[in-house]
C-alpha cells in the first residue's frame, strides 16, 4: 500500500475505516456484502450467542454466561427505570438494543484487523436519528403541542424567556448532532491514535515505547467503548425523559 | 471544492480512497444504513422475542424462589417458637401435675398417719382401762386381803388375850379403824 | 506554490482545532474533580448521581470532539 512514498514511513490511520466489499469488485450498491455486514452480523451473531444460548437453561442459579446476560439486562434496566421513571420502562426494550448494538460494535472493533461499524458518522447518525425523531413523535403524541412547554423555561424571568426559547431549541435541534459524532468521534479518534503510535513501530529506537504507549491507549479504549456505549444509551433515556416525562423539569 | 473531492473519491473507489476520510464517502452510506437497519431489526428481535421474556421470568422466578424461602424461613421460625411455647406449657403442666400428686400423696399420707395414731392411741385407751381395772381389781383384792387379815389378827389377838372374841364386833372394829 | 500553501494552512488549522481538546480535557477533569470532591463529602448521595456525572462529562467531551473533527475534516476531507 506505501505507494510512492520512497521513505517508507507511511502512517495511514483511516485505512482500517474503509469499506469494502466482501467479495471483489469495486461497486458499492446498498445491498452489496462488506466488512460493514460482516462485522454487524458478527455483533449480531455473538450477542445472540449471549442471549440465546446464555439463557438457555432458564436456571434460577445462573451460569456464567447467563449472569452476563441477566447484568447487562439490569444495568440497562435500572438505567431507564432511574432516568425516565416508570412511565419509560416500556421503552426498555429499544433502549437495549442500542446499548447491545454499540457495546458491541466498540468491543468487537478493538480486535486486531477488524471493522469499526460505530465509527462511521452514516451508522451514529442514523442510530441518532432514530432517538430524535421517535423522542420527538412520541413528545407530540404524548402531550400533543404542549410538548413545546418544554421550550418556555417559566422559572426563567418573563424578559429572558424568550431567548432562553431560542437557546433550547437550538440545543435540542443540536442534541442528534452531538449524539453521533461524540459515539463516531471517540471510537474514530481512539482507533486512528492506535494506528499512529502503532505506525512509529517501524522505526527501531521506538518500538519498545510504542508496544507500551498502543497497551495503554488499548486499555483506555476498552473503558471508551463501554463508556461510550453507556453515555449514548443514558443521553437516550435522558432525551425519553423529556417525551415521556410526566412534568417538564 | 470538497465536494469534488468526496465526488472523485467516489467514482474511483478503491485506490485513491485512502486520501480521504472513508466516512465521508457518501457512496457507501445506503450500504452501510441499509445494513445497520437489518442488524437492528435482528437484535431487537433477539431482545424482544427472547432476551426480555427469558431474563425477565427468570429475574421473576428467582424473586419468587427468594420470597417463597423466606417465607418459609419465617414459617418455620414461627413453629420453632410455637413449639418452644407448647415445651414450655408442657412443661408447666407437667410441673403442676407433679406438685399435685405430691400434695395428693402428702395428704394420704397425712391420713393414714392421723388413721393409725388414732387406731393406736385407741388401743392404748383400751389397754389403759383395762389395766387400770385390773389396778383396781388388785387393790381391791388386796384392800379385802388386809381386813381378813386384820381380822383373823384381831380374832387371834383376842383369843391369845384370852377374851371370847365376838367375830361381828372384831370385824366391825377393824372396819372402823381401817377406816379411820 | 499556491497549492502548498494551501496545504500548509490544512496542517495548521489542524493542529489549531486540537488545541479544542484541551479545552476537553480541563472541562471533564473538572467535572470529575468536583464529582469526586462531593462524593468524599457525601458518599452516600453519590450513587444516585453517577448518571448525572456521565452525562455532564459527555455533554463537555462531545465539545472537544466538535474541534477534532474540524482537525480531521481539516486533514482528511478539505
Amino acid at each position: 500500500m506505501a505507494e510512492g512514498d520512497a521513505t517508507g514511513f507511511v502512517i495511514k490511520p483511516m485505512d482500517q475505516f474503509i469499506v469494502k466489499p466482501l467479495f471483489g469488485g469495486d461497486h458499492i450498491a446498498w445491498y452489496t456484502v462488506t466488512n460493514v455486514t460482516l462485522w454487524m452480523a458478527i455483533a449480531v451473531v455473538t450477542i445472540a450467542a449471549l442471549f440465546m444460548l446464555g439463557t438457555r437453561r432458564r436456571a434460577i442459579v445462573p451460569s456464567r454466561s447467563q449472569s452476563v446476560a441477566e447484568l447487562i439486562y439490569g444495568f440497562v434496566h435500572n438505567m431507564v427505570e432511574e432516568v425516565t421513571g416508570h412511565e419509560g420502562v416500556k421503552y426498555f426494550p429499544y433502549v437495549l438494543t442500542l446499548f447491545l448494538f454499540i457495546l458491541f460494535s466498540n468491543l468487537l472493533g478493538l480486535l486486531p484487523g477488524s471493522f469499526t461499524t460505530t465509527s462511521h458518522v452514516a451508522v451514529t447518525v442514523v442510530l441518532a436519528m432514530m432517538v430524535f425523531v421517535g423522542v420527538t413523535v412520541l413528545g407530540f403524541v404524548k402531550h400533543g403541542i404542549g410538548f413545546l412547554g418544554m421550550f418556555w423555561v417559566t422559572s426563567a424571568p418573563l424578559i429572558i424567556r424568550p431567548i432562553l426559547a431560542v437557546i433550547e431549541i437550538i440545543s435540542y435541534f443540536v442534541r442528534p448532532v452531538s449524539h453521533s459524532i461524540r459515539l463516531a468521534g471517540n471510537l474514530m479518534a481512539g482507533h486512528a491514535v492506535i494506528k499512529v503510535i502503532a505506525g512509529f513501530a517501524t522505526l527501531v529506537v521506538a518500538s519498545p515505547i510504542v508496544i507500551g504507549a498502543v497497551t495503554a491507549i488499548y486499555a483506555l479504549e476498552v473503558l471508551v467503548a463501554c463508556v461510550q456505549a453507556y453515555v449514548f444509551t443514558i443521553l437516550t433515556c435522558v432525551y425519553l425523559r423529556d417525551a415521556v416525562g410526566d412534568g417538564h423539569h | 471544492m470538497s465536494t469534488e473531492a468526496v465526488d472523485a473519491t467516489a467514482a474511483a473507489h478503491g485506490a485513491t480512497a485512502t486520501v480521504k476520510m472513508p466516512q465521508l464517502d457518501i457512496s457507501t452510506f445506503d450500504n452501510q444504513i441499509f445494513w445497520l437497519l437489518v442488524a437492528l431489526v435482528a437484535i431487537y428481535m433477539i431482545v424482544t422475542r427472547v432476551a426480555v421474556p427469558r431474563i425477565g421470568a427468570v429475574l421473576a422466578e428467582r424473586r419468587g424462589t427468594i420470597t417463597n424461602d423466606l417465607a418459609a424461613a419465617e414459617e418455620l421460625k414461627l413453629k420453632a417458637v410455637e413449639a418452644e411455647t407448647a415445651y414450655n406449657k408442657a412443661l408447666a403442666t407437667a410441673r403442676a401435675e407433679a406438685a399435685k400428686i405430691v400434695a395428693a400423696a402428702k395428704a394420704d399420707i397425712e391420713a393414714d398417719l392421723a388413721k393409725a395414731s388414732a387406731k393406736a392411741d385407741a388401743q392404748i385407751e383400751a389397754k389403759t382401762v383395762v389395766s387400770e381395772q385390773r389396778i383396781a381389781d388388785i387393790r381391791a383384792g388386796a384392800m379385802e386381803s388386809v381386813s381378813e387379815v386384820a381380822n383373823d389378827t384381831a380374832k387371834e389377838l383376842v383369843a391369845v388375850l384370852g377374851g371370847k372374841a365376838d367375830a361381828k364386833a372384831i370385824t366391825a372394829a377393824v372396819t372402823a379403824r381401817m377406816k379411820g | 506554490m499556491e497549492g502548498d500553501i494551501a496545504e500548509m494552512g490544512k496542517y495548521i488549522g489542524a493542529g489549531l482545532a486540537a488545541f479544542g481538546l484541551g479545552g476537553a480535557g480541563i472541562g471533564v477533569g473538572n467535572i470529575a474533580g468536583n464529582f469526586l470532591a462531593g462524593a468524599l463529602r457525601n458518599p452516600s448521595a453519590a450513587a444516585g448521581q453517577t448518571a448525572t456525572l456521565f452525562v455532564g462529562i459527555a455533554f463537555a467531551e462531545a465539545l472537544g470532539i466538535f474541534s477534532f473533527l474540524i482537525a480531521l475534516l481539516l486533514m482528511f476531507a478539505v
